[in-house]
């Protein structure tokens, strides 16, 4: 695609602090090249800023190459913007026009506080995973490689639900601000190998009442967050997580009394 | 954990909302056949009525229906605010993927409280004449047993254009309700892994679309005449 230069109206959420209240600025920012990401457009419009003697606008950000779960903004009413499968780092500006208005905002649920501008405060999710995101085993040497044998087709979802980065982008896009893509994820990508296998119930329960202690809704089956996943973890992760509940309620092996 | 906290927290909550939910899709398709006897003629009808109407395990299934409505709708109401209260601060900007994720799995609550509404007009029309103030005309079965005559009730209902088209709304209403609450329910239960998914997907969209289709029969067909 031809390279271009285009000029563009930003609307950003400005707030001082997690108790204030926050506003829309808006910003012009120029000479803006289609070959820049998104975050590097907002690079030059806080340079800009730095030499207006104005405070930049915060925003997470990290790797810059779409793995690390940082970046958080919500753009023209989608999680990490309009395309699919992708980060806001990875979202590049040859999407928009010249004379394009972009709206960010921040994540927006009540257990992601906003920290400042569009940084949001996520040890909720530090919190699901420390009630149950892990194996309770001593690690010892490790094993040999394939020394417990596991199935393609489990070694593959147990991968792809372990893609998860942790962006929030699922409690974002969430009507309910559910966390339960994300908690499904991580259940999951346990449960589903021998290692994580003995603890999958109480796992489930436990992880399941750290999500509501944080204040997350519950899940709706809508599917927005699979379609806002930057990762594309699958709702089957969800019905894996609820049969694991089910079978705590109903079965042995779920409580931790 | 005990039983209360299991089906409090909030996938045990859904969990309620689910097995509710498939139970009243069950009676559904009781309710549907049993009316679909309209079609053959007004002595089956009768009959299947006085049948549903007299047998006493089935009057005290009734019992746990309404239990279980009532459940799905205080659960449900109370699920829709609790969910909308983890967002203060709401968007300024929305673009959702309307492909992926179509209107009616976000207007759930909406589209229940639809149904509701339709329930209370449906139940005032039929259950309460037939089963609590017995104001009724009688008519004999060929059997000889004397029975009321709902399918007379029916006809008469349904006489009005706009009762008809309440009743089209409120089958529209179940309709896009359970376009998504069948399948829901299901991953709810965790039915969906990847090898029923899609067949479940199908199977509620089918299931829903002949039900409701013999339900939106009726009243036209007793408006027009079709069936005597």
């Amino acid at each position: 695609m031809e390279h271009y230069s285009m000029n563009l109206t930003l609307k950003v959420w400005k707030q001082k602090n997690t108790q204030s209240k926050g506003h829309f600025e808006t910003f012009q920012v120029k000479n803006i090249s289609s070959e820049m990401s998104f975050l590097e457009m907002f690079d030059v419009l806080n340079e800009q800023l730095i030499a207006e003697g104005k405070e930049p606008i915060a925003f997470d950000h990290d790797c810059r190459e779409g793995i690390c779960g940082m970046c958080s903004m919500y753009i023209n009413g989608r999680a990490h913007g309009p395309w699919h499968h992708t980060t806001t780092c990875q979202l590049h500006m040859r999407e928009y026009k010249d004379g394009d208005t972009i709206v960010v905002e921040p994540w927006r649920a009540n257990a992601f506080p906003v920290i400042k501008d569009l940084v949001v405060d996520r040890q909720a999710f530090d919190r699901i995973i420390q009630a149950g995101g892990y194996i309770s085993a001593n690690t010892g040497n490790a094993v040999d490689a394939n020394s417990i044998p596991i199935e393609k087709h489990k070694a593959d979802e147990a991968f792809a639900a372990a893609a998860c980065i942790g962006c929030g982008a699922c409690v974002a896009a969430c009507p309910n601000a559910s966390a339960m893509l994300f908690l499904s994820a991580k259940a999951s990508h346990l449960s589903l190998l021998p290692q994580g296998d003995p603890e999958r119930k109480i796992r489930a329960v436990n992880m399941v009442e750290q999500m509501d202690k944080e204040g997350f809704g519950s899940c709706s089956n809508i599917g927005l967050c699979e379609a806002s996943c930057p990762k594309g973890i699958s709702l089957e992760n969800i019905a894996r997580l609820n049969r694991e509940y089910l079978g705590a309620v109903f079965g042995e092996g779920g409580d931790n009394a | 954990m005990n039983w209360k906290h299991y089906f409090t927290t909030s996938v045990g909550r859904k969990l309620v909302m689910g097995f509710t939910g498939l139970f009243l899709v069950l009676f559904l398709l009781v309710h549907c056949y049993v009316n679909s006897m309209i079609f053959i003629s007004r002595n089956a009808f009768n009959a299947a009525a006085d049948f549903m109407g007299t047998t006493v395990a089935i009057r005290i299934m009734e019992i746990g229906l309404f239990a279980g409505i009532i459940l799905h709708i205080i659960q449900g109401l109370m699920l829709a605010r609790m969910n909308k209260a983890k967002r203060s601060v709401g968007y300024a900007t929305n673009a959702t993927n309307t492909k992926q994720v179509p209107w009616y799995s976000r207007s759930m609550t909406l589209l229940g409280t639809l149904v509701m509404l339709f329930l209370i007009m449906h139940i005032s029309h039929f259950w309460i004449p037939s089963r609590i103030t017995h104001d009724l005309n009688a008519t004999k079965l060929p059997n000889g047993v004397e029975t009321h005559d709902l399918f007379q009730k029916m006809l008469d209902v349904f006489q009005s254009p706009l009762v008809v088209i309440l009743y089209l709304l409120g089958v529209a209403s179940l309709a896009f309700h359970l376009f998504h609450g069948f399948f829901s329910a299901c991953q709810t239960m965790g039915f969906t892994s990847h090898k029923y998914k899609n067949f479940l997907k199908g199977f509620g969209i089918v299931f829903t679309v002949i039900v409701c289709l013999l339900f939106a029969a009726m009243p036209i067909s007793m408006y027009m005449g079709w069936v005597a």
